[in-house]
């Protein structure tokens, strides 16, 4: 699905990411671990298409195309998705008009007609009880004045509302209390069907918890320095990241 | 060569001819003040940018032009087909170069509830009130379009809600500018008074057709008594060759409750005044604005909210998109007096550039001489937010239909508070087509 070969970006002069290589394949959950600072939101970021990072090497596919030639609306209907850390305030926007705009942008995108209101609706109602969003809280401004929780909420439900095929949680945990954390978890969950796959990055342990890995990554000065199943998690946790550090500083 | 024509002379000229046609009207005391606006209108000359208040709005383009300044009016249904506003009910009047058109209007809110008159059959029909509040508010002493306006008070809408009366149906005024033969001049005049506890809208429209020149000079003076409710609503959708300068001055009594909102969706050269004077307590103000220049249009919004009593609340926002090499003016007085203590006064003027040649200039003054006061101010003029277009971009959602529905929920704020659902329809439309298009 998703194959990441010596994936090479900078900001302004500085290198972040110093060659990534991954491979997701359909159903996998793969957790992106590492300390400050190591370059994982970077790496979410480029998946993505944010415009502030350069591509300076390395090729992303997924689904066979090349991503990086693509604007982040056509990576979008190609089904991905990412889950901000920071949600965007829009006033004026709401929830519902922004979702219905994207829902019918992505499927002109794939050559379908747009959903009709009545089955938006049907969709969005559904989609509603998996993170148990309010109906009112979606005919508000974007974002605007959410909680932190809500955001973070907000954020899964829209992702349940467009369906991808692979979702990037970027630091979805962060600033979320346990009873946030469980309903999120649970929202993704609900979306794991033995198709989708998910790219979790996270600081913490507690969020692998609720959202079980396949594989658990760990990303160090811009490179992937450790890779391993649920348990690596469970010993960084135990150990903290300095025996990594320490492992890679030698052999520089 | 051909010596142009002075067009203060041509204006002065014009005044005196149309004295001599005034018989007896010429020694009413509304006469008189016309009079007095002349000689001050005289003695001011047209500002230049020397003037602190026209520093960044030059009217040399404006009056190095040939203008008529007495066009006829001569328009057809169809010739107004293009500028129809689908759904528009009430009470709605149409004038065309300034004159008043009763086969185009339609007047349905009856006379024991608000009387809406031109603004010489006003003045027939109650000479005293007209003479009471007529350029009692609107001060001409230091501003030459003003005065000049106040000497040619002659065409315009007179309002008048009794007291008490809540008018439901909004009264729209239709104000057309006919440049299809020649260069244009046209001074519009509107008095509105609405009494105590009375409650009325006034939707103002301004809107040219043809190719040449126009000028529009505009003045509405509103008297608010006693728990008024006034909705003031100034949409100015105007030709690239157009030049308006217009003061809209509302003045307030004890708990009067108003709401200014004026926007600007195309104009040549456009220079709007907004003031507001609490000569009352417990009022109650709201200003908001919009515009959105593109090409070489240059609109100027100078508000004033004078805090003269306590116990006041004032709230201004102003929002502008700035196009092409378009170029804007944000300045905003607000003096709270000595005897004004317990005021809440805010203001907030918000620019999005979207276009690295285009200029805006803000200015906010806020004068404050009373203590006990909460008054706040800010300015903000930048790039779109570009994160949240990527947001919208991360959702499916391509960057120029982003960038579009971005500006629109920038432009909501304001367009919502139009109370007319018919404009607000009609406005939501042409910003989306023009943040679309441009």
């Amino acid at each position: 699905m998703l194959k990441i070969e010596n994936l090479q970006a900078s900001i302004g002069e500085k290198q972040i990411l110093k060659g990534i290589n991954l491979e997701v394949k359909p159903g996998e959950v793969h957790a992106i671990m590492g300390p400050n600072g190591s370059g994982k939101s970077t790496l979410a970021s480029v998946l993505a298409g944010r415009e502030d990072y350069d591509v300076t090497g390395g090729s992303v596919l997924f689904e066979g195309k090349d991503l990086l030639e693509l604007a982040p609306e056509e990576r979008a209907a190609e089904g991905i998705f990412l889950a901000f850390q920071y949600p965007v305030e829009i006033p004026g926007v709401s929830t519902t008009n922004f979702l219905k705009t994207a829902l019918n942008e992505i499927r002109k995108y794939q050559g379908q007609e747009p959903l009709d209101a009545v089955s938006f609706l049907k969709r969005m109602k559904e989609k509603m009880k998996l993170v148990n969003i309010d109906q009112s809280l979606l005919s508000r401004s974007l974002n605007e004045g959410f909680s932190g929780g809500e955001k973070k909420r907000n954020e899964v439900f829209q992702m349940a509302m467009l369906e991808p095929r692979l979702g990037i949680l970027d630091e979805t945990d962060s600033g979320l209390d346990i009873d946030a954390l469980r309903i999120v978890a649970e929202g993704v969950n609900t979306l794991r069907d033995g198709e989708r796959s998910f790219i979790v990055v996270t600081h913490y342990q507690r969020l692998l918890d609720y959202i079980v890995p396949d594989f658990v990554h760990v990303l160090y000065k811009g490179r992937i320095v450790k890779s391993g199943t649920k348990e690596l998690a469970l010993e960084l946790e135990e150990k903290g990241y300095d025996w990594i550090k320490a492992e890679v500083d030698a052999l520089v | 060569m051909t010596t142009p024509i002075d067009f203060k002379a041509q204006l002065i000229a014009e005044f005196q001819l149309n004295e001599t046609r005034l018989n007896g009207e010429s020694r009413s005391s509304l006469h008189q003040r016309r009079r007095l606006a002349l000689s001050r209108f005289e003695q001011l000359g047209f500002p230049t940018i020397r003037h602190e208040e026209w520093k960044y709005s030059n009217v040399k383009n404006l009056v190095s032009q040939e203008f008529n300044i007495t066009p006829s009016a001569e328009i057809s249904h169809e010739d107004l087909t293009s500028l129809e506003i689908p759904n528009l009910a009430g009470n709605i009047l149409y004038f065309i170069n300034g004159q008043y058109q009763p086969q185009l209007s339609t007047i349905v809110s009856p006379a024991d509830e608000v009387e809406i008159l031109t603004f010489t059959e006003g003045y027939k029909k109650y000479p005293a009130l007209v003479e009471e509040h007529f350029a009692q508010y609107a001060d001409d002493s230091n501003d030459a379009f003003t005065a000049l306006n106040t000497a040619f008070a002659q065409y315009g809408a007179f309002i008048h809600v009794t007291k008490g009366k809540i008018v439901e149906t909004p009264i729209i005024l239709r104000f057309i500018s006919d440049a299809r033969a020649e260069n244009v001049a046209v001074q519009l005049r509107n008095l509105v008074i609405v009494e105590e506890r009375a409650s009325v809208k006034v939707a103002e429209s301004f809107r040219t057709i043809g190719d040449f020149s126009s000028f529009t000079n505009t003045v509405t003076e509103a008297f608010l008594g006693n728990e008024a409710n006034y909705d003031h609503y100034k949409v100015q959708d105007e030709s690239e060759k157009a030049f308006h300068i217009g003061t809209t001055q509302v003045h307030h009594s004890d708990k009067a409750l108003s709401y200014d909102t004026t926007v600007t969706l195309n104009g040549g050269w456009i220079r709007n005044n907004l003031n507001l004077v609490m000569g009352g307590e417990h009022v109650e103000a709201h200003l908001t604005g919009l515009y959105l220049p593109n090409g070489k249009q240059h609109i100027d919004n100078h508000t004033l909210v004078d805090h003269a009593m306590p116990n006041s609340y004032s709230n201004e926002l102003y929002k502008g998109i700035m196009f092409d090499k378009s170029t804007g003016v944000f300045n905003g007085k607000i003096f709270v007096r000595e005897d004004a203590q317990k005021t809440n006064a805010y203001q907030s003027c918000k620019n999005v550039l979207a276009s690295p040649d285009a200029t805006m200039n803000t200015k906010p003054q806020l004068e404050i001489y009373a203590d006990d006061v909460k008054c706040s101010h800010g300015t903000t003029t930048g790039q779109m937010d570009e994160e949240a277009l990527f947001y919208l971009q991360s959702r499916g959602i391509p960057k120029d239909k982003g960038r579009a529905l971005l500006m629109l929920a920038f432009a909501e704020d304001v367009v919502e508070k139009i109370k007319i659902p018919a404009i607000r329809e009609y406005l939501e439309s042409a910003i989306a087509k023009k943040v679309g298009e441009v």
